[in-house]
């Protein structure tokens, strides 16, 4: 697993501070000696530590399950602590990702970018009936609990969001990310919601109407979720859901 | 809420469930907290499958007891292991995905072999357990390999539902308090670099462990500082107990630290050495792979000091091997196994042996609070989850026992919190909040104009992270301790005079990093002056100058205050609490200790004045009230 000779890497990274009224958005070069294993986690926090102590970026987890670090790496979205420089050309291009609001240089506001698309397509359980602590847990199917799960495995880092040419012009649609989470909780038996409920989020040109059917959004998915697999079962439902409003007598 | 980590969620819906306002403060988005990174499962005795037939939170109440090497406060733990089943199933409730029970037969591997176990068909659909270390019987729920991210979801979920306010970004930098009672904090704003107050009728540090004091040696996230511990510590009177007691993980991923769960070696992996034996077989026959974290772990550094660890690089490491489990296995029910292993390492481990150390992994130190989460000697403030030292794990936790107790804890510090809010006096008190603010602004006014010049914070910090580790690892000695006090004294000197290179308005990561430094520098200083004056060895405390657990003197936990002006901490001790479990013999590691040298009877009847002594402060019920004393008798006799 030993690495060629290393190189001298070279970094372009977007930098503007909104909080320094000095400050005008620009692309400054960095370069830094590559050493073996090197992720940009790594590369980053060495720029900074030894070279420019304003630099902002986010990490958290640093082994890609907390969704803090995604950004525009070469033109593409990505989870920075997952990708090694040796996979990389000697010039390496960093920006934030597009779509979200930005805090400074590499650093942008997920969070309430997320917490408002919770909001919007009550991205929460609405059980059936209130929690009885003396009975034992709801049976389920393990196939179903693995079928969640898969839906589940979404770790919000925004990479779908930044790659969505929808999500990018229209703020309104809910984009990959809000579509799979609905889905999530759509195929949930436990959620007492049915069909229709969630017509007017998802069966629309802010949900998956939409969508273009461009598919960057699956490709560029650090934790490769089957987002084609959630779109055809959301467009499977919103039919069933306008052929059951169609069979509706007229009021 | 300071933190909105499971805990600190988990509590903030039962405060606000109780009809009051919340507002959470959090460094980074609520499902970034490291929570989502806890992989293999959270510990409830809900007896489902085969292998936890006969399981009974007795049973639980004996292994987190005995895994704490009778160090935890007994009666916390007869607590959390009543209500973990309960606070599991609401889980459920909240929409986890828990990997559910297959009825007929199934596939597993347990102590080297491959067994077909039939499950019963009338517990098809409940919730599955999977084998943790250190455990009787099966236990741990989980859900694939992302118990805490599937749980946190769910948790955070909630709080979305009852729109209880999350302001991240957030980092508070010291608590507002007069001596006697705590009305908020001063929080500084990671996006503008603005400082505010934020008066509260009551406050709870929630913010995780301190694991980041052992530099890059930890499979903590890199916001796990201690921060919360450290706005305790600076009060002078809020204790934190029991700081020397630090767990490492079996099973980081070496050298990157990443943490690969205990479910693997729970689901049947193996540890190998470089000749490729499985040497723990005959180190702990009972137990194997799955004895408790600390014994493990000292397993392993011996076989690798023993110079029967694979030469890299980076140093010597063992292996996982998890081949025999298949690609199905992995994939599915060890699936984010799997991904860190293609992604940091690029092998597949159903092909390929997984290189690991044990690393810095969990704090079973904190901010020391009585059983209803309320820090010693300060009214109004609470701690939970990793961050207090509540304490069910003493000297070292079993794996799966933190996320039920973020849950566990959640639900009933919380519900306390309301009740202390409803019948709390006056509101906070603003003069001392615009007070504590403009110091505040002082301290980081003086820290600006300090002239730049010498060393990096960042070298300081990997400085420190390197005494950490080599000399308060997984073996400690007296005169190695004694070292690491010396140097990180030097270096809390030295922080105390670095000046900043960046001036730039806003965040500013340097001057953030400044602020925190000198606080993890004091963490491991009390850290360190806690494992030199503990001359035993207990749980993941291992001292090589005194190898026996020493109940008759060190039946005890640690506390630490840091006076106004101090050069140290200074310690006491008070006694662990009731006990009810006997000290004896864990059933895996040391098999010898010191016993006590007084009778329960007239150790019990020290405690509550004892620990009164030291700040606790009354209980809503009465100390030891829910201990159920002898109900473990007869519910089980020796680990299996």
């Amino acid at each position: 697993m030993s690495q060629a000779a290393q190189r001298t890497l070279k970094f372009e990274i977007f930098r503007y501070n909104p909080e320094d009224p000095a400050s005008k958005p620009h692309m400054q070069a960095f370069e830094l000696q590559e050493t073996p294993f090197m992720s940009l986690f790594i590369a980053l926090n060495k720029l900074r530590e030894e070279q420019d102590p304003t630099l902002q970026f986010d990490f958290v987890c640093r082994s890609a399950v907390c969704g803090s670090c995604g950004m525009m790496v070469n033109g593409r979205p990505a989870l920075a602590c997952k990708t090694l420089t040796s996979q990389l050309e000697r010039t390496i291009r960093l920006h934030p990702l597009p779509a979200f609001r930005l805090v400074g240089d590499l650093a942008v506001d997920t969070g309430s970018w997320f917490r408002g698309m919770t909001e919007r397509v009550q991205g929460w359980i609405e059980a059936k009936a209130p929690f009885d602590p003396d009975a034992v847990e709801e049976r389920m199917d393990d196939e179903v609990a693995r079928a969640i799960y898969e839906r589940e495995r979404c770790i919000e880092c925004g990479c779908c969001v930044a790659s969505c040419a929808v999500a990018n012009t229209r703020p309104a649609f809910v984009a990959p990310a809000g579509l799979n989470r609905i889905a999530r909780f759509m195929m949930d038996p436990r959620d007492r919601r049915k069909t229709g409920d969630w017509f007017e989020v998802f069966a629309s040109d802010e949900g998956v109407f939409g969508c273009l059917g461009l598919m960057a959004c699956q490709d560029v998915c650090p934790k490769e979720l089957p987002l084609r697999e959630v779109y055809a079962y959301l467009r499977r439902k919103s039919l069933t859901g306008i052929l059951s409003r169609r069979a509706k007598p007229a009021t | 809420m300071i933190g909105a980590g499971l805990a600190g969620e988990r509590c903030a819906i039962e405060a606000a469930a109780a009809g009051h306002s919340v507002l959470i403060l959090s460094l980074v988005p609520p499902r970034r907290s490291h929570s989502c990174a806890a992989q293999g499962g959270m510990q409830a005795a809900l007896g489902n499958c085969a292998k936890a037939e006969g399981d009974s939170p007795d049973v639980h109440f004996l292994d987190t007891v005995r895994g704490s090497d009778w160090g935890a406060d007994q009666e916390v733990a007869r607590i959390f292991a009543d209500t973990a089943p309960l606070a599991v199933r609401e889980l459920a409730h909240f929409g986890v995905p828990w990997t559910r029970l297959r009825p007929g037969i199934n596939r597993y591997h347990i102590k080297g072999e491959q067994v077909d176990v039939d499950e019963p068909t009338d517990k098809a659909g409940l919730i599955m357990h999977r084998d943790f270390g250190g455990t009787a019987k099966w236990r741990a729920c989980y859900a694939a390999a992302g118990t805490g991210h599937a749980t946190l979801y769910a948790v955070d979920s909630q709080v979305v539902r009852l729109g209880i306010d999350v302001l991240d970004r957030m980092e508070a930098i010291a608590l507002v308090h007069d001596g006697e009672r705590c009305h908020g904090a001063v929080v500084r704003c990671l996006r503008t670099g603005r400082l505010e107050t934020i008066l509260a009728r009551a406050t709870v540090i929630a913010t995780g462990g301190y694991g980041r004091i052992y530099g890059g040696y930890t499979s903590n996230a890199v916001i796990n500082e201690g921060m919360g511990a450290v706005l305790a510590l600076d009060t002078g009177i809020v204790p934190l107990g029991n700081m020397e007691a630090v767990q490492f993980h079996p099973t980081g991923l070496w050298p990157a630290g990443i943490l690969v769960t205990e479910g693997c070696r729970g689901d049947g992996g193996y540890l190998l050495n470089a000749a490729g034996e499985r040497f723990l077989v005959a180190l702990e026959p009972e137990k194997q792979e799955l004895a408790s974290r600390d014994v493990v772990s000292r397993h392993m550094m011996n076989e690798i000091l023993a110079g029967r660890g694979v030469d890299s690089p980076n140093g010597p490491h063992l292996w996982l091997d998890l081949r025999h489990l298949g690609e199905e296995h992995l994939t599915t029910r060890l699936r984010e196994i799997y991904e860190i292993c293609h992604d940091f390492l690029g092998i597949k481990p159903w092909e390929d042996l997984v290189p690991v150390r044990p690393t810095q992994h969990y704090s079973m130190g904190g901010v020391r609070v009585n059983k209803d989460g309320q820090a010693y000697g300060l009214a109004g403030l609470f701690a939970v989850g990793e961050a207090a030292c509540w304490d069910m794990h003493g000297f070292n936790r079993l794996g799966g026992n933190s996320l039920a107790e973020t849950i566990v804890a959640g639900r009933i510090v919380g519900a306390r919190i309301a009740d202390f809010v409803t019948r709390a006096g006056p509101g906070p008190d603003a003069a001392l909040g615009s007070a504590e603010l403009k110091a505040q602004e002082q301290r980081l006014r003086d820290l600006a104009q300090r002239p730049a010049g010498g060393r990096s914070l960042y070298q300081l910090r990997d400085e420190m992270g390197e005494i950490m580790m080599n000399r308060l690892g997984v073996f400690r000695t007296g005169e190695e301790i004694e070292a690491a006090v010396r140097d990180l004294k030097r270096l809390l000197q030295e922080a105390g005079s670095i000046g900043l290179r960046a001036t730039a308005p806003g965040p500013n990561p340097e001057l953030t990093y400044a602020l925190r430094l000198p606080g993890m520098l004091r963490l491991a200083l009390v850290t360190a002056e806690g494992a030199l004056a503990r001359r035993e060895s207990r749980g993941a405390h291992h001292r090589i100058d005194y190898p026996q657990r020493n109940d008759a003197e060190w039946l005890n936990r640690t506390l630490a205050r840091w006076l106004p002006g101090a050069e140290g901490p200074r310690l006491s001790y008070e006694p662990v609490g009731l006990l009810d479990l006997p000290p004896g013999h864990r059933g895996y590691g040391a098999s010898g200790y010191v016993d006590l040298d007084v009778s329960l009877e007239a150790y019990n009847q020290r405690v509550a004045a004892a620990q009164s002594a030291e700040g606790c402060l009354e209980t809503a019920e009465p100390v030891g009230s829910s201990l159920r004393p002898g109900a473990w008798r007869g519910a089980f006799s020796a680990p299996n």
